[in-house]
């Protein structure tokens, strides 16, 4: 008893020491720590005073340690409005539209700043926003116009790379499209505002948003972003050269680049458009509805007849791979091994590929070649799947070979046993 | 004179093959499922010899597996074949033994004095698993890679001794060419001598102990001695056996010729594991199992619950004929009634696992 009784008097004291040092603890956290009184009272508020702090929370420059007073100035560290929202402690209160872009600027250009944060983040996009359309007509006076929080959001802004970001790339189109799509918003700016319900229905907005290639482009990639404005008529090409630099190179050196240029049209956008652009089909060499050529040419002129050539061409070797296709798809279901003609089928692929960028120089000899180097490899395909069905019949024969001359054993076998047992 | 005289002179043939012509098999209606072990034991065979062709081309290592198995199947003259009949056979051996061993089950054969055939039988079985485990990796594509991955994972499972095992069949904490290396390893050297001592040890315990009636006819024959019928092992057992191995033999080739093995996508360590991916039908009744036991069951982790009871069980049917009384009026009903529940839950779960997504 007298051994328990010491221990718990030793716990006890433990206890008392433990106590002891937690009071001390929690002071010193208390002391270290900054309130911020602003979120007591705006988390509480409705909208458009309201900021809650989960909301807050989710912010860029909360995250990195900025307050509400490096914005609206003020003294958050107390807890009396009055002193909180004092002029005297340079509280500014709602920031005034016109000061958006200056005050983002104050520390988004200032590379010294910025450097401590994050050293590969730019500093040039209040620059740039004064090239900008945006920021142009923003200067003039007109503050319809989008400013830095309009795009990037306030109080819950976050990192580009954030998917639930208003700038990430999979969102921009509809950020854009809040005003750009608004009929009544964008009226006397004389600029159409179907741009998103086109570009929805493109392969670019396919390949983004639906399958979630982050490298297909969006609004700001032809536009840029902080300094966004429309390329010019004989620019498209260098925006779109960007991605689709071998189709630039070609056309770069085609008939077509001169004639486009006298005619003052928009390179890229003739035959593709520009924000609802579908996905290319040789039907657009063709003479039907989807046709692009023979908006322009007259039909049995030499341009005509070099279209024809080059649609026939391309749906020629289409039609031998997809023979080759069917071919080696049919050995394979008979469990014939056929990968290496499968993988030689990529190579043919591959060049049906290359013969329609190669189209983008409108010379029938160059297509030519990329078509001849694909329906020899779609030709050598197609034979190793039709030795692989020989081979199978073979097989098959030999089966038959095989289980007539076990037949025979087991019958020659079952006569043995019944003269032995008769 | 003739090579059996032959023979004989230098170490007496006939006094060797004396215990095969003295044998004689039990016949009645279910005197079929006799063939069931013949059968198993010729498949296994044919893995030696198929196996033994393929080791002339095939070479283990994750940068030459695939491809080795990619040349046997499309340039070694009858390479597709020999890899075909290697594998189908293998599956074939595995159905055999283990429907060998509900026929043993059922016919009552495992109990006194036989309890050694059927622990060696069933470590034999195991045994035969353990070479489908390890030899589907051996052409490394993308489904054996998960599989393995998945197999050694649950091994990893099991408390104390799991991760060291995991890491030790692994080569490593990663399934990687080590891995395919020491796979290869147990697939053509380990388990084969394993095989070999267990089978002729198993042979020899038939041989002695010669085969097994059922309880019930038993005790019909005990009554009534001048109802029991036999038929000689040499050569009348033998040559119906040698037909059942023809038959074999042709299904082996049909098999081959009209289904060749698949040989599927090169392993890619970098990819995620596709869609579903379920091990091999043999594994399906356990993997589901596993799928179906909660997170945590109590306190303990659920995968662990199900490989600790697998264990248990398989250790507790390995020992199942000395719970069984070796008097034929005796014969438990709990152990036939678990046998039918044991059968029913491996189809059951096999055909769940199969149709599950």
């Amino acid at each position: 008893m007298a051994i328990l009784r010491n221990k718990l008097r030793s716990f006890s004291a433990a206890r008392y020491v433990g106590l002891a040092g937690f009071i001390v603890f929690a002071a010193c956290l208390s002391y270290g720590q900054t309130t911020n009184s602003c979120l007591d009272c705006h988390s509480a508020l409705p909208d458009p005073l309201g900021v809650s702090q989960e909301k807050f929370s989710q912010d860029i420059h909360a995250q990195k340690g900025l307050t509400c007073a490096s914005c609206h100035g003020g003294d958050p560290t107390s807890d009396d409005p009055d002193k909180a929202m004092s002029r005297k402690a340079g509280w500014k209160g709602k920031i005034d539209r016109k000061q958006i872009p200056q005050l983002c600027g104050t520390c988004h250009s200032d590379p010294a700043y910025i450097r401590q944060f994050n050293p590969s983040l730019r500093t040039d996009q209040l620059g740039q926003y004064r090239t900008s359309v945006h920021g142009k007509r923003f200067a003039a006076g007109d503050t319809k116009v989008a400013v830095c929080t309009d795009c990037h959001s306030v109080h819950d802004l976050r990192a580009p790379s954030d998917p639930r970001s208003t700038v990430n790339p999979v969102n921009v189109a509809n950020t854009c499209a809040r005003c750009h799509s608004d009929a009544s918003y964008m009226k006397g700016y004389s600029i159409p505002t179907d741009q998103f319900a086109k570009y929805s229905t493109s392969m670019h907005h396919e390949a983004l948003a639906v399958r979630g290639d982050l490298s297909a482009p969006t609004c700001t990639t032809c536009h840029g972003n902080h300094g966004a404005a429309p390329p010019g008529v004989d620019k498209v090409q260098n925006v779109c050269s960007n991605c689709h630099t071998f189709q630039a190179q070609m056309y770069e050196k085609s008939s077509h680049k001169k004639a486009f240029e006298a005619a003052s049209l928009p390179e890229c956008v003739v035959c593709h458009s520009n924000h609802g652009i579908r996905h290319p089909t040789d039907a657009m060499l063709g003479t039907g509805p989807d046709a692009v050529c023979m908006r322009c040419h007259t039909p049995g002129d030499a341009c005509d007849q070099a279209r024809a050539g080059l649609q026939n061409a391309l749906s020629q070797l289409d039609a031998a791979i997809k023979s080759a296709d069917r071919v080696l798809g049919v050995a394979e279901s008979s469990g014939m091994e056929v990968s290496e003609a499968r993988l030689g089928q990529n190579q043919a692929r591959d060049s049906l590929t290359k013969a329609r960028v190669t189209i983008h120089s409108f010379r029938t000899d160059l297509v030519d070649q990329d078509i001849q180097a694909g329906m020899k490899i779609a030709a050598k395909n197609l034979q190793a799947g039709k030795e692989a069905m020989i081979e199978r019949n073979h097989r098959r024969f030999g089966l038959g070979i095989s289980l007539i001359a076990i037949g025979m054993v087991l019958a020659g076998l079952w006569l043995y046993i019944k003269k032995i047992e008769s | 004179m003739s090579v059996r005289n032959w023979l004989d002179e230098r170490f007496g043939w006939d006094d060797l093959i004396a215990p095969l012509r003295k044998k004689t098999v039990p016949l009645h209606k279910l005197s079929y499922w006799y063939f069931l072990g013949g059968i198993t034991l010729f498949l296994f065979v044919i893995q030696v010899l198929t196996g033994i062709l393929l080791l002339l081309y095939y070479r283990p290592g994750a940068n030459e597996a695939f491809e080795s198995v990619q040349y046997i199947m499309t340039r070694v003259r009858f390479g597709w074949l020999i890899r075909s009949i290697h594998s189908w056979s293998a599956n074939l051996m595995i159905f055999t033994a283990f429907a060998h061993m509900f026929s043993v089950l059922f016919l009552k054969a495992y109990r006194k004095p036989r309890e050694l055939t059927w622990v060696s039988g069933v470590i034999l079985l195991f045994l035969v698993m353990g070479f489908g485990f390890s030899g589907y990796l051996l052409p490394w594509n993308t489904l054996a890679f998960f599989a393995t991955k998945v197999g050694t994972e649950i091994t990893g499972q099991v408390p104390a001794i799991g991760k060291p095992l995991m890491i030790f069949l692994r080569g490593g904490e990663e399934v990687t060419g080590a891995t395919l290396t020491r796979f290869f390893g147990f697939h053509v050297a380990v388990l084969p001598g394993l095989a070999t001592v267990l089978i002729l040890l198993h042979l020899l315990l038939v041989q002695r102990l010669g085969i097994s009636i059922p309880p019930q006819l038993e005790m019909k024959w005990t009554a009534n001695p001048s109802a029991k019928r036999e038929m000689k092992f040499l050569p009348n057992f033998l040559l119906r056996e040698l037909m059942a191995w023809y038959v074999a033999l042709g299904v082996l080739g049909a098999l081959a010729a009209v289904f060749p093995w698949n040989l599927g996508i090169k392993a890619d360590p970098f990819v995620s594991a596709p869609a579903g991916i379920k091990p091999e039908w043999y594994f399906l009744f356990m993997f589901q199992t596993l799928k179906l036991i909660p997170p945590k069951v109590w306190f303990i982790d659920g995968e662990i619950v199900g490989v600790l009871a697998f264990g248990l069980i398989g250790l507790l049917w390995l020992l199942l004929p000395f719970f069984e009384s070796d008097q034929p009026s005796h014969m438990k009903r709990w152990i036939t009634g678990l046998s039918v529940f044991a059968l029913a839950y491996v189809v059951g779960m096999s055909v769940y696992g199969y149709l599950a997504k």
